[in-house]
């Protein structure tokens, strides 16, 4: 972690409507480049929407996020994205699916899927369909995916649900490899402590709203204080 | 070191090749595709018995509209494909552009629906007793264009549909009012070769100009249409 940490991500006053609901409440926002995020919140409070929101797929109803002075779209290059559902054609094996995605980025040899397949700790010959892999082994080769085109930005959602332990552990550690390599990391996790001495800030949200920002995996207020 | 853009071609490439592999492995659309057409080749045989020259009558007719039911079949699979696993948000994500994934997926269509027509017209030869009357040849644009219309238009509504609740109800309630000049260009150019009573020029310049405005018209729509949510 650098002490002169520069913003990376931007968000200022974003509101994200679905209909008549309101998932995002005007959340304003800066991160700094090359730290870990944790965004923890209850279901509904707007982890998912926020995340997706700063990945380009969901449109802010009002308000900006800017990524490296960039549109979210603007910036897809830099951003690797892991949602809760794999993002993987069950019907391929692990380095079809990869070579696909890899071939979005204008990235063609094979060399650099290996890579991260390699680095997640699955091995790329393996030939078997995604849909036959383990829940452990899709979450994993879906966060290969997210590694494809070398982000500087990783957005990940929920990537230890369903995880045994001991393969979230080393999950954890892949990711704090990365973040100290330079990579900006945001996780939407409810297993805060899991990240515990590895995340650099942790971000609680409640009903579509950041109520507070800490050093670790524990509220600095009462919850029920910030509740409106 | 940042990667090279994507090119359309590249990109269309390859999504076409891995459209054709997932196909390939659980031959879902052309299975559903030739049962139902196979369906309607016997059915219809069997209720008519029409005599040869009755047949070159209304032959054109029933092929295009199993070929058209048909095709809904394979267009909704299609993109269905795409939402299991939330798969089409990394498509989203990516710097790819968005003509490459509907070029991909329009030819893609036509390639399967051209496989199912070359299975099932020595079917329709054999079943309804056709002999061609007029120029053989021109039966070949009419299948090229007439199928294209189908699979341009049928991809692009289909995308639209593929995240409403009702999509099977909803494709088809927008696709065949919108097909129907394509559809009487079909049937009667056809008609027209089988009997050779009338020219079919006609009916190839038509279909040429309305696969001209909707491919044009689908490709300048389509970015819209991927990132709406």
């Amino acid at each position: 972690m650098t002490e002169t940490a520069r913003p990376t991500i931007t968000v200022q006053n974003v509101v994200k409507q679905f209909g008549r609901f309101a998932a995002l409440r005007g959340v304003s926002a800066e991160f700094a480049a090359g730290r870990f995020h944790a965004i923890l919140g209850d279901n509904g409070a707007g982890k998912t929407t926020l995340l997706r929101a700063l990945a380009g797929l969901a449109q802010p109803t009002s308000g900006e996020i800017s990524i490296f002075g960039k549109s979210p779209r603007e910036a897809c290059r830099e951003i690797g994205y892991m949602a809760h559902p794999s993002l993987l054609y069950d019907e391929m094996s692990g380095m079809e699916n990869l070579r696909y995605f890899a071939g979005l980025y204008g990235i063609f040899e094979d060399s650099g899927s290996q890579t991260v397949i390699r680095a997640v700790g699955l091995d790329p010959e393996l030939p078997r369909p995604v849909g036959q892999y383990s829940q452990g082994m899709r979450q994993r080769m879906s966060l290969a995916r997210a590694l494809l085109q070398d982000p500087k930005v990783l957005l990940l959602d929920e990537p230890f649900s369903n995880v045994d332990v001991h393969s979230a552990r080393e999950m954890v550690g892949l990711l704090r490899a990365m973040r100290d390599s330079g990579k900006t990391i945001f996780v939407v996790t409810h297993q805060a402590v899991l990240l515990d001495g590895v995340a650099d800030e942790f971000v609680w949200m409640e009903a579509g709203r950041i109520v507070d920002r800490t050093a670790n995996a524990a509220r600095s207020t009462d919850p029920n204080e910030v509740l409106r | 070191m940042t990667p090279p853009s994507a090119s359309l071609w590249a990109v269309t490439l390859a999504t076409l090749k891995k459209d054709i592999r997932l196909e390939w492995r659980s031959k879902d659309a052309l299975n559903s595709m030739l049962f139902f057409s196979l369906l309607v080749v016997v059915i219809f045989a069997f209720s008519f018995d029409p005599l040869a020259e009755e047949s070159r009558h209304i032959v054109g007719g029933l092929v295009w509209v199993a070929f058209l039911f048909a095709a809904v079949v394979a267009l909704n699979q299609t993109w269905a494909r795409e939402l299991r696993n939330q798969v089409l948000d990394a498509y989203r994500v990516s710097p790819a552009p968005a003509t490459a994934l509907f070029l991909a997926k329009s030819i893609g269509n036509f390639i399967f629906v051209s496989v199912l027509e070359a299975l099932m017209v020595p079917l329709f030869v054999i079943f309804y007793n056709l002999h061609v009357l007029g120029p053989a040849w021109q039966l070949i644009p009419l299948a090229v264009l007439g199928t294209w219309a189908l699979v341009v238009n049928g991809t692009f509504f289909a995308a639209m549909s593929v995240r409403t609740r009702n999509r099977e109800l909803m494709l088809p309630l927008l696709l065949f009012p919108i097909s129907i000049p394509a559809v009487l260009g079909m049937v009667a150019g056809t008609t027209a070769v089988l009997t050779g009573d009338n020219p079919a020029h006609f009916y190839i310049v038509l279909l040429l100009t309305y696969d001209v405005v909707f491919t044009t018209a689908s490709l300048a729509l389509f970015e819209t249409i991927l990132h709406a949510e």
